[in-house]
């Protein structure tokens, strides 16, 4: 994975139908690239329904979760609405996987994105990251702490 | 990320010996199948381990998903407020699929509240909030999905269906009765 530290690479995805999301429209929010393997498979799923419940707590550290897979938007869109997901879900579709390899999270033998996370500062720098056996899901634990650190590290320098 | 943050404390529901060598905490949502799965299994667990056992229920509502598991986890503490915590939680799990509010209130005249007193604690504030506490607590303990399991503190990732739990949980009895110096307190 990108050693943290590193600005995060920049990259525009499908969002919705007709909507491409740029990373560095979000600088001046943390945010959460949570990569996954697939639509509708067992761990994803409890994956992202865990994280769609903590809208509130990432709202509190001023942080966006975004979801990463190499499903189609229309496959994000069958998946979104079926679990009322909060947060977007990006198609790194075409070129299939491009950022997943740009973020070093790209499996080649399943075709599919690693699980994984990383946890970008307010200007956009890699601050965390966190690669996950691909049959567990990591839980949000990782990312609170992560969140909070970089809330205190900001409050102990003001 | 497998040790419980928050530990067993006064605001817990409690079932059995208080101080039992084995503690199985338990968060869990009132909707989601595997946790109606998981509870005549702990049912059994809780019998056959008897006087060595205490068990903790802590609520880890995936309210997306589960559109009325806060609301039955509230009717619960509402419930334990009038003393029938268990009696609620033990309905809600057997009767999963039904459980709108009309549902849930005739659920609290089945197990003998003091209805209007019921209705009136629902609303209350404090029970969301506690609700809502167990559940950031689960999530800092690492808690990813339900139910997910503490035995004396340390999550459980092993199966827990059939009698796994049940052989995990006699195994690691037996382990601390052949070594007294790791009994907890």
């Amino acid at each position: 994975m990108i050693a943290t530290g590193t600005l995060a690479p920049d990259f525009e995805l499908y969002s919705t139908l007709d909507q491409q999301l740029r990373l560095s429209e979000l600088r001046g929010k943390k945010v959460i690239l949570a990569f996954y393997p697939a639509n509708w498979s067992p761990v994803c799923d409890d994956q992202m329904n865990l994280y769609n419940e903590m809208g509130k707590y990432f709202a509190r550290h001023n942080a966006q979760l975004i979801g990463i897979s190499v499903d189609s938007k229309w496959s994000h869109l069958a998946f979104c609405e079926h679990n009322k997901f909060h947060f977007p879900l990006l198609a790194d579709f075409e070129p299939k996987g491009e950022v997943a390899r740009l973020y070093e999270v790209y499996n080649d033998k399943t075709g599919e994105c690693q699980r994984a996370l990383y946890v970008l500062d307010e200007d956009g720098i890699i601050r965390w990251s966190y690669l996950s056996p691909v049959g567990i899901n990591p839980g949000a634990d990782g990312i609170l702490n992560a969140l909070e650190e970089l809330d205190n590290v900001k409050s102990t320098n003001q | 990320m497998t040790q419980l943050r928050t530990p067993v404390n006064s605001n817990d529901h409690i079932w059995g010996n208080e101080n039992a060598p084995l503690e199985l905490l338990k968060y869990g949502d009132y909707e989601c199948p595997y946790c109606g799965r998981a509870y005549p299994i702990v049912k059994d667990i809780i019998k056959q381990m008897g006087n060595n056992l205490k068990f903790v229920f802590r609520n880890f509502p995936l309210s997306n998903v589960h559109p009325h598991a806060v609301s039955a986890a509230v009717a619960t503490e509402a419930a334990a407020l009038q003393g029938k915590f268990w009696e609620m939680h033990d309905i809600i799990f057997e009767n999963q699929k039904t459980l709108e509010v009309e549902h849930l209130f005739l659920f609290a005249h089945k197990v003998g509240l003091d209805l209007e007193r019921f209705r009136n604690d629902i609303q209350d504030p404090a029970l969301t909030d506690k609700v809502e506490k167990d559940f950031y607590g689960g999530l800092r303990s690492g808690v990813n999905r339900t139910p997910t399991f503490f035995i004396n503190g340390q999550k459980f990732d092993g199966d827990w269906s059939g009698d796994n739990l049940l052989n995990y949980l006699q195994n690691v009895l037996a382990e601390l009765s052949t070594s007294p110096t790791d009994t907890p307190q």
